[in-house]
């Protein structure tokens, strides 16, 4: 029988992979990889804001990613600096703050290894209700918006002359994008998440026909890698996020495989 | 409200409209009027007092206004589509006529100037460009369907068999070449049922026979379903048999009026005359051939053609 540790990480894990794949598609189709990832990357401050505070972990980091995403979101709009730059230039930034901020908090020591890379270990109930109710929240919202966003996502410009309330559909858009993140970092830590995230709907890619195809397929994706990647690191004692994330890059490299050859 | 004014109107433009940016008549242009006198040309229209928006217009513009890294786009543009009006937009290559587009969509944020739409006003649009991205699995018919959530496949496939597009139906919008894409996003134009339809440069991938036929059908659809059409081109000829009223457009409006009076507009020829060889380059191309349409290599000695196109009919060449 799996130790109730494990048990928690299998059901952490099944349930975000299934939030994260129509994100992570949509993360893919507007190339928001990057803007993902600065936000990922500034979860440490919200560890060190949590550990400060005596926060629960989780809310501590959403404050944080909430808050970047939407500096990201005010900053897209300036034209001075190439915004790809920019986000890299914020998510260094943001990790570098966040590694000292956490170094500094509350005098004890934590765990950066394992905010940075994912510990199975770390997952709690708590975790698992975080999951439960924001993960809910996060697919009732992409399903609200879905239209609208895929509209967006396909062409800018037709769907704004369209008559696509265009700023608010975004807006939800990266809010559920720092929802998911922070919920997702437990298990795949800040450095990994967007992995986690775009990894299972590039593998879908080649297969799909839809766009509804392809966030399923990069779910049945998603949950095998945490399968199988959880196998990984108990069986070796691997770091979680890494073990999930070397599945999912094998995964999409099989997927790509018959185009390749095609060619 | 005097919608009342544009339903019985597809071909006759009310004088207003029709004679309000010209910057004199024709008779007492000078021949060579043309040389140099841009600047006067936008203190003679600053001058002008604003003409108030044109009731019943589904869209009416003015004084546009805007400038991008300090350098100027558009200066004081007017522009009114009524119901079921074929306007076309012509100019030179940086003439500002995509931003005017776009301007009028909503799509640019304006420095000055005014855009008043009427309420309620559904719009379809094809942009100029049209970049497929790979990385969303779309058919063409769900395409199509981001048009109008809930469109009946039936109406999908009409409106793709409309625009000659029926076949591509299952296609994936990544296999599209550059004319089946243009066809198949003037479909999800088509499927809103729009008031106004909007096409900037919708002729950019086809050859020329897909153009003539596609200005053909935007003409028969403005007819059948009375919508009115903003339509962008690069140059007058193709488009002309179609246009009520052409507005020559190169930062501001130089002229605009019918077809006719455009082409023999001493503003028009100095645009497309020696400034702009290639048009002419473009139209004495067609003659012997029927592809290479966008962007031709002009030949040098475009001056000495003047009087071609001054003495242009309409349907001269087609």
């Amino acid at each position: 029988m799996l130790e109730p540790f494990l048990l928690r990480a299998l059901l952490f894990g099944l349930g975000l992979a299934i939030v994260a794949a129509p994100l992570g598609c949509f993360v893919v189709w507007r190339r928001m990889a990057y803007y993902g990832e600065a936000i990922a990357q500034a979860a440490l401050i919200g560890v060190a804001l949590a550990l400060a505070l005596s926060l629960d972990v989780t809310a501590g980091v959403l404050i944080v990613t909430l808050a970047v995403s939407g500096l990201l979101l005010l900053l897209s709009r300036q034209q001075v600096v190439p915004f790809d730059s920019l986000l890299g230039l914020i998510a260094h930034a943001a990790l570098a703050a966040g590694v000292i901020a956490a170094s500094l908090a509350s005098g004890r020591q934590p765990d950066l290894l394992g905010f940075l890379l994912g510990d199975i270990l770390a997952i709690s109930n708590v975790d698992l209700y975080w999951l439960l109710v924001g993960g809910a929240a996060a697919i009732a919202a992409l399903i609200a918006i879905w239209r609208p966003l895929l509209s967006l996502s396909v062409h800018a410009d037709i769907a704004a002359a369209e008559g696509t309330a265009t700023d608010w559909v975004k807006l939800v858009f990266v809010a559920v994008l720092a929802l998911v993140v922070a919920i997702a970092i437990k298990i795949v830590g800040a450095l990994l998440t967007i992995a986690f995230l775009i990894m299972p709907a590039a593998a879908a890619r080649p297969l799909a026909r839809t766009p509804e195809q392809m966030a399923v397929i990069a779910g049945v994706y998603g949950m095998l890698a945490v399968a199988a990647g959880l196998l990984l690191s108990v069986t070796w004692d691997t770091p979680a996020g890494p073990s999930i994330v070397l599945v999912l890059a094998g995964l999409f490299t099989l997927s790509i495989v018959p185009s390749v050859l095609r060619r | 409200m005097q919608g009342r004014e544009g339903l019985d109107w597809p071909l006759q433009p009310t004088a207003g409209l029709l004679l309000r940016d010209r910057p004199g008549g024709d008779d007492a242009a000078p021949q060579d009027g043309g040389h140099g006198d841009g600047a006067h040309d936008h203190a003679a229209h600053r001058a002008k007092p604003a003409l108030p928006h044109a009731p019943g217009a589904l869209i009416s513009a003015r004084g546009l206004t805007l400038a991008r890294a300090g350098r100027p786009i558009l200066a004081g543009v007017d522009i009114d589509i009524a119901p079921c009006e074929i306007v076309t937009v012509i100019g030179p290559n940086g003439a500002g006529k995509t931003m005017l587009v776009r301007a009028l969509l909503g799509l640019e944020r304006l420095d000055r100037g005014e855009v008043r739409r009427r309420e309620p006003l559904v719009i379809g649009y094809a942009p100029q460009r049209f970049d497929i991205d790979r990385a969303i699995p779309l058919t063409v018919a769900r395409f199509v369907a981001l048009g109008r959530p809930a469109a009946p496949g039936g109406e999908i496939a009409a409106a793709l068999a409309e625009v000659g597009a029926a076949p591509l139906v299952e296609r994936q919008i990544s296999e599209l070449s550059g004319g089946e894409l243009q066809r198949v996003v003037l479909a999800r134009a088509l499927i809103r049922s729009p008031d106004l339809l909007v096409l900037d440069e919708p002729a950019r991938a086809v050859d020329y026979a897909g153009e003539a036929e596609l200005y053909t059908l935007i003409g028969r659809l403005r007819t059948e379903r009375g919508f009115g059409v903003l339509l962008v081109s690069h140059d007058l000829h193709v488009v002309m048999a179609q246009s009520d009223r052409v507005i020559c457009l190169n930062r501001h409006v130089c002229c605009s009026g019918v077809p006719d009076t455009v082409a023999q507009h001493p503003e028009y020829a100095r645009l497309f005359g020696p400034q702009a060889a290639h048009a002419f380059g473009v139209y004495q191309h067609r003659h012997d051939h029927s592809h290479d349409l966008a962007g031709a290599p002009c030949p040098a000695e475009g001056g000495n053609r003047k009087p071609e196109i001054r003495n242009q009919k309409p349907g001269d060449d087609l």
